[in-house]
């Protein structure tokens, strides 16, 4: 009764539900009341390798996994904290060549290297939440396209971060971690989808911490916030931080998990917006958002060419199937946030809250 | 809790059809599976639509005229991947199990950063990537890369060509000494690669290399070509790609640079690059490894079997012969003569990865066998071999005439044998890096 009388608490109260939906996705995962994060994990672990071929793996599930961290990562920033960036590609750049220039230059082992390839991000981050300061909003977001533009410069413009290469691409060295050899799909897997749960569970927790609940201050209204004597700017510059090292994170994964060899074009602007877009139709402030959003940005494409392939092949123009599929995929966005302008995840609260006392109506 | 009981059994009623279909589909072969990592959506559709058409035609033109490849026919299917490595990667993953009993021969990737990103996949799957005029240049050492092939053009034949086409211009090698030539650049892979090898050529002719990079997308230009007036030089070589390729003929026209001294490389010489430029862009010269143009012989088959039969996936039949439907053809036509060598040495029947590297490897287009395809002048003759996975090393130079693509000059080759050792040393490090050892081939039949 406490459980299904706490869910109609989500959805009644809907002032502070964006609170509410972040601080029970917590609650499950830290408190076992709710073990559905535990189950899919548990899942996840056992059950996906033994019955997902490598395309499953390759092609599908680390990308998504690796979206869904990079989704958290801008999610505590532009979710939690408040602040606007479109400068998640950039920030990825940096951790991927970072952790780069670690293995290379420095011959650390791959666990240490993306670590601090992660800090550099966060170090980076700081740098550019500076201005956060004294601007606000869509201001915000212009000077953080700025750090976009600059630091795709940097890791074209000076060939040590690219060890000198013809091309300027990375390209990841034999991995090991803790005598552990991640070559095969299986253990990119796995060391993917460890990190990600680790960095989950860090991220649940610290949303529910005292910095957690500065940003939610701040992102609800600012000068409430410094008048009850929360530091507003060391707020805003360690939500900078700690979200950079996220998607710092990410950008390592992207290449030497994911890609093998990847560039600066990888993460370009075009990134940043894929980010933005997944924790908009996710959900912002919201955990379990960022993984419904990757899924519905990174999965759903696929699915619709699965299914154009499957049913339509050679009856419709190719182009014109290619169209289509953009068509119905904008549509479905469009149709998604006027259903539920707050993303997905709180559009399934909503449900999951109406199912659980079903025969009588909301 | 009703509902995950509904997902499971809508997941189940969905996996045993997709199995059921799997099952079906199996029970007939004997069809060549290619799949085709297409863009005809997203920025470069313009082009990709073109290159499509043209390699489409070419393949009904084999399935339908002449029976399939020594009767096997081709299965082809379309993955649209807006010229985006990541999808690329998930299409290759898709595909690389092969469709309908037929195995994957090989994976055309079309783009230098897929080819870059899938080269240590194809490698562990034993699946051939075919990425004509692009790739990674050091792949054409096949002891180091056997699945990668850079076929027909890689980058530093192309940095050669051109300045093999500067020398004959200049009236020699000699009149090279001294000389200016800039290398306008799009700052990016593909942009970038030259660059070691045009540094070689210039220690060895002694003409100053200078090299001016434009970032992407190069839609101001402005001030590159300022600096390319105070330098003065006597040529320019122009590598930009997509937008910037237009930009820089009508930025270079207003800083009084003669356009009939710049030279545009492969990826710089399209009716998209030129007709934008609009008068800026006559007497404008492009390296073509695939010329433009609609009078050769495959073009008259093509006419008569496929478009005037109304098979053709040309939208608008004025572009048939254009520089990017010829891409297409040459393409595809490389593809299906190494089929062709394949089927010859394993029977008539789909090929797997390894019989088509095998395929690739032994592929030989002589003027005869041109000359019977049709494709004399439009494709250079190659010869492929386990060490030399490019083959080629030629094009020929046209010239904008403010209508239409002219060709200027037969194949012009470049100096491969200077660049050898580069890219040998590169493959070298590669080898190095990742450490594999090189193949025997002495231990190879």
């Amino acid at each position: 009764m406490s459980v299904s009388a706490q869910r109609i608490s989500t959805t009644v109260s809907l002032n502070d539900g964006r609170v509410r939906v972040g601080l029970q996705v917590g609650r499950w995962l830290t408190h076992g009341s709710f073990p559905y994060a535990w189950l899919v994990l548990i899942l996840a672990a056992v059950g996906i390798p033994l019955v997902s071929g490598d395309y499953w793996l390759n092609a599908i599930l680390i990308p998504f996994l690796i979206l869904s961290l990079a989704g958290l990562g801008l999610n505590l920033l532009t979710g939690y904290a408040g602040q606007t960036s479109l400068g998640s590609g950039g920030f990825m750049a940096v951790g991927a060549f970072a952790t780069y220039a670690f293995l290379i230059h420095f011959q650390l082992s791959f666990l240490l290297a993306i670590f601090l390839g992660g800090a550099v991000a966060a170090l980076v981050g700081l740098f550019f939440g500076l201005p956060s300061a004294k601007i606000k909003g869509f201001y915000l977001m212009v000077t953080s396209l700025a750090a976009q533009f600059f630091l795709e410069w940097v890791f074209v413009k000076f060939p040590w971060f690219y060890n000198y290469s013809s091309s300027a691409t990375l390209s990841s060295p034999p991995m090991t971690v803790l005598g552990w050899d991640i070559a095969s799909p299986v253990s990119k897997y796995y060391l993917v989808l460890l990190l990600v749960a680790f960095l989950t569970w860090i991220a649940v927790n610290l949303t529910r911490s005292q910095a957690g609940r500065n940003w939610m201050a701040i992102r609800d209204m600012d000068t409430a916030a410094a008048v009850i004597g929360i530091r507003v700017h060391r707020s805003k510059i360690l939500a900078f931080a700690i979200s950079s090292f996220y998607l710092g994170i990410a950008g390592a994964l992207w290449v030497f998990a994911y890609l093998g060899s990847a560039g600066v074009q990888s993460f370009g602007l075009q990134r940043s917006f894929q980010i933005l877009f997944i924790i908009i139709i996710g959900g912002l402030g919201s955990i379990s958002g960022n993984f419904i959003g990757a899924a519905f940005i990174s999965l759903l494409p696929l699915l619709l060419d699965y299914i154009a392939h499957t049913f339509f092949a050679g009856m419709v123009d190719a182009g014109l199937l290619q169209n289509l599929q953009k068509v119905i995929f904008g549509s479905l966005i469009v149709w998604f946030l006027i259903k539920e302008p707050e993303g997905i995840a709180r559009f399934i609260s909503h449900l999951r809250g109406r199912l659980s006392v079903w025969p009588l109506r909301f | 809790m009703k509902h995950p009981f509904f997902m499971q059994s809508l997941l189940a009623v969905a996996l045993s059809a997709s199995l059921g279909l799997g099952a079906v589909a199996t029970a007939f072969a004997a069809e060549q599976y290619v799949p085709l990592p297409t863009y005809r959506v997203g920025p470069y559709a313009s082009s990709g639509t073109l290159w499509w058409a043209g390699t489409l035609d070419y393949f009904r033109y084999i399935n339908e005229v002449e029976g399939g490849i020594n009767g096997v026919k081709i299965n082809y299917e379309e993955f649209e991947t807006e010229w985006s490595p990541d999808r690329t990667v998930e299409v290759y993953e898709r595909v690389k199990k092969g469709k309908n009993g037929s195995p994957l021969a090989f994976f055309f990737t079309h783009s230098t950063p897929a080819s870059y990103a899938l080269i240590e996949k194809a490698a562990a799957d034993k699946i051939p990537l075919i990425d004509p005029a692009g790739g990674r240049t050091e792949s054409t050492d096949g002891t180091v890369f056997p699945y990668a092939f850079p076929l027909l053009f890689n980058y530093y034949s192309q940095a050669s060509t051109g300045i093999n086409f500067i020398a004959q211009k200049e009236g020699g090698f000699d009149k090279l000494k001294g000389k200016k030539i800039v290398t306008v650049y799009h700052d990016s892979a593909y942009g970038r690669e030259t660059q070691a090898a045009i540094k070689l050529l210039a220690e060895k002719y002694g003409f100053e290399n200078i090299q001016i990079p434009v970032a992407d997308p190069g839609n101001e230009q402005s001030p590159q070509w300022r600096r390319v007036r105070e330098i003065k030089p006597d040529w320019v070589f122009l590598r930009t790609w997509g937008v910037s390729t237009p930009v820089a003929i009508k930025t270079a026209a207003r800083f009084g640079i003669p356009v009939d001294h710049i030279i545009g490389d492969v990826w710089a010489g399209s009716e998209a690059d030129v007709i934008p430029a609009g008068a800026a862009a006559k007497g404008y010269q492009a390296l073509a490894p695939y010329p433009g143009g609609a009078t050769f012989d495959v073009h008259q088959r093509l006419k008569k079997h496929i478009l005037d039969a109304g098979k053709s996936d040309l939208k608008d039949k004025k572009f048939f012969g254009s520089v990017y439907y010829n891409i297409g053809l040459v393409n595809a036509a490389l593809a299906v003569e190494a089929l062709r060598t394949g089927y010859q040495k394993f029977g008539n029947r789909p090929l797997n990865g390894e019989e088509g590297r095998w395929a690739f490897e032994h592929l030989v287009i002589d003027n005869a066998r041109l000359k019977a395809i049709g494709f004399t002048g439009l494709l250079q003759p190659i010869q492929i071999t386990a060490k030399d996975h490019e083959g080629g090393g030629a094009a020929r130079i046209q010239q904008w005439d403010g209508k239409q693509w002219q060709l200027k000059t037969d194949w012009i080759q470049a100096d491969r044998d200077t660049l050898r050792p580069l890219i040998e040393a590169k493959a070298n490090a590669y080898a190095k890096e990742k450490g594999i050892t090189r193949r025997d081939l002495s231990k190879e039949q």
